[in-house]
């Protein structure tokens, strides 16, 4: 793992996985986006407002996903000082809380129509606005901090502290039995949901997670870059 | 070992009641909010009645949050944090002896006093002593978690509002068990899951909160 310690080379592994993701991406999208909005049945209870669900459900997985990558670094970061793991996490943070958001909004105008309300208390519903908060939080603390190695770790140790949240929001639909309906695809005994919904939701899923992959490794070399320029900054300074 | 840390624990208790102390304030802070409620949402008994325990519960989180962000600060200004730092006694134990401190001397005489507040927010009979159980069994971990915050923003000046960011989402699972608790006994239900799940929130925040304040204070220290 410390070979990609060197940006440089980190850089070079980058470029080399960037195409993949961005291809993988589109590929997934095109066929992912027509099946969901077009192909697929409309629901025999939801009609057609069933189509959110394939913008939803994978933001929501991938809200949880992204912290548990930033929480990974934060744990990299903090136990083998790793000098790319805390702008993994940095890096990671902002796109994690889009993720957040966006489940929220769209789960939101998915429950008016369904539930009648935007909005209600239920423990899944909580416990990822929490999750948002959580992120915000992260990038609150990292900026708080003026030395930047200082204000990374710290917000590791935040990171960490938070992943208690996430199985919380796993197994909230279990817990409190409320309006959020329990888990339908990754179940015991198999999923809920007929095939021709359930391969438009993976392939969405997929093209969710190239594209976290491509942005993620983009926002690293940003990252490094930045890095970079701030230290010329310093020592031009010292000139 | 047991003697430096009784020792920390004396000397942040004689503290948080000195002149300018937190603890005094936070009890004055309690106390006003509880009564802004009433005009906030009007005096009707049935109205109070209703919200009692959830704005009792709410404004004893927002006193300690109020008292916690000085937890360390204080001492990292004047440099006596560096000194606890380098005591023989380990620096996760320095925290749980500051945490200790705080809770008996801000939040043991918020959760006194709850019992006549619920008087004046007209609280349901069966509620009374349910309420004072989740306290007792809940606030710890509000000072527990609030460590956590307070040591990662020692040296963030003005760090308090940044601290609330932090802290309060962590908040969310005592009042949710704690309210529960009071609700299930205040509507003939039984309290015991909501209660032992609480007991569960603040022995997993005794087993963490130290650690990583810890961390987080060697981390500013450095």
């Amino acid at each position: 793992m410390h070979k990609y310690a060197n940006p440089a080379r980190f850089g070079a592994l980058a470029d080399r996985i960037l195409p993949w993701a961005r291809w993988v991406m589109i590929l997934a999208l095109i066929p992912g986006l027509w099946l969901a909005l077009v192909a697929s049945p409309p629901d025999y209870q939801q009609g057609e407002s069933v189509r959110i669900m394939y913008l939803h459900v994978p933001a929501a997985w991938m809200s949880m996903f992204t912290y548990m990558v930033m929480a990974g670094a934060a744990f990299t970061a903090l136990v083998w000082r790793h000098p790319l793991a805390q702008l993994a996490g940095r890096a990671a943070a902002p796109i994690g809380a889009t993720f957040t958001a966006l489940a929220l909004v769209t789960g939101s105008l998915w429950g008016k129509p369904m539930w009648g309300t935007f909005w209600v208390w239920d423990g899944r519903l909580t416990s990822v606005l929490v999750l948002f908060f959580l992120y915000l939080g992260y990038m609150a603390l990292d900026r708080a901090i003026e030395d930047e190695e200082k204000a990374g770790r710290a917000a590791s140790i935040l990171a960490l502290v938070g992943v208690v949240n996430i199985p919380i929001i796993k197994f909230s639909v279990d817990w409190w039995n409320t309006l959020h309906q329990p888990a339908s695809v990754m179940r015991m005994g198999g999923s809920t949901i007929d095939g021709s919904m359930l391969t438009p939701l993976f392939i969405m899923a997929l093209a969710f997670q190239a594209y976290f992959v491509w942005i993620f490794l983009i926002r690293m070399k940003l990252e490094i870059d930045r890095r970079k320029a701030a230290v010329m900054r310093q020592s031009l300074r010292g000139i | 070992m047991s003697g430096s840390f009784l020792a920390v624990v004396r000397r942040d208790m004689a503290l948080a009641w000195s002149q300018g102390g937190s603890a005094a304030l936070g009890l004055a802070f309690f106390l006003m909010a509880v009564t802004l409620t009433a005009f906030a949402v009007g005096p009707a008994p049935q109205t109070l009645a209703r919200i009692a325990p959830g704005m009792l519960w709410l404004f004893a989180l927002l006193a300690s949050l109020l008292s916690l962000d000085r937890l360390f600060q204080a001492d990292y200004e004047d440099g006596s944090l560096d000194d606890l730092a380098l005591s023989p006694l380990p620096l996760g134990f320095v925290v749980m002896a500051k945490v200790l401190a705080h809770w008996l001397a801000t939040l043991v005489p918020l959760v006194l006093v709850t019992p006549f507040l619920g008087i004046l927010m007209n609280l349901p009979d069966k509620a009374y002593g349910m309420l004072v159980i989740t306290l007792f069994v809940g606030t710890p971990a509000l000072s527990l978690i609030g460590a956590i915050g307070a040591a990662l923003t020692v040296a963030v000046r003005r760090g308090g509002a940044l601290m609330a960011l932090l802290v309060l989402p962590l908040y969310v699972p005592v009042l949710i068990f704690a309210t529960g608790a009071v609700e299930a006994a205040a509507g003939f239900a039984d309290p015991l899951p909501h209660l032992a799940m609480l007991g569960a929130v603040t022995l997993v925040s005794l087993a963490v909160a130290p650690l990583a304040a810890a961390a987080a204070i060697r981390l500013s220290l450095e």
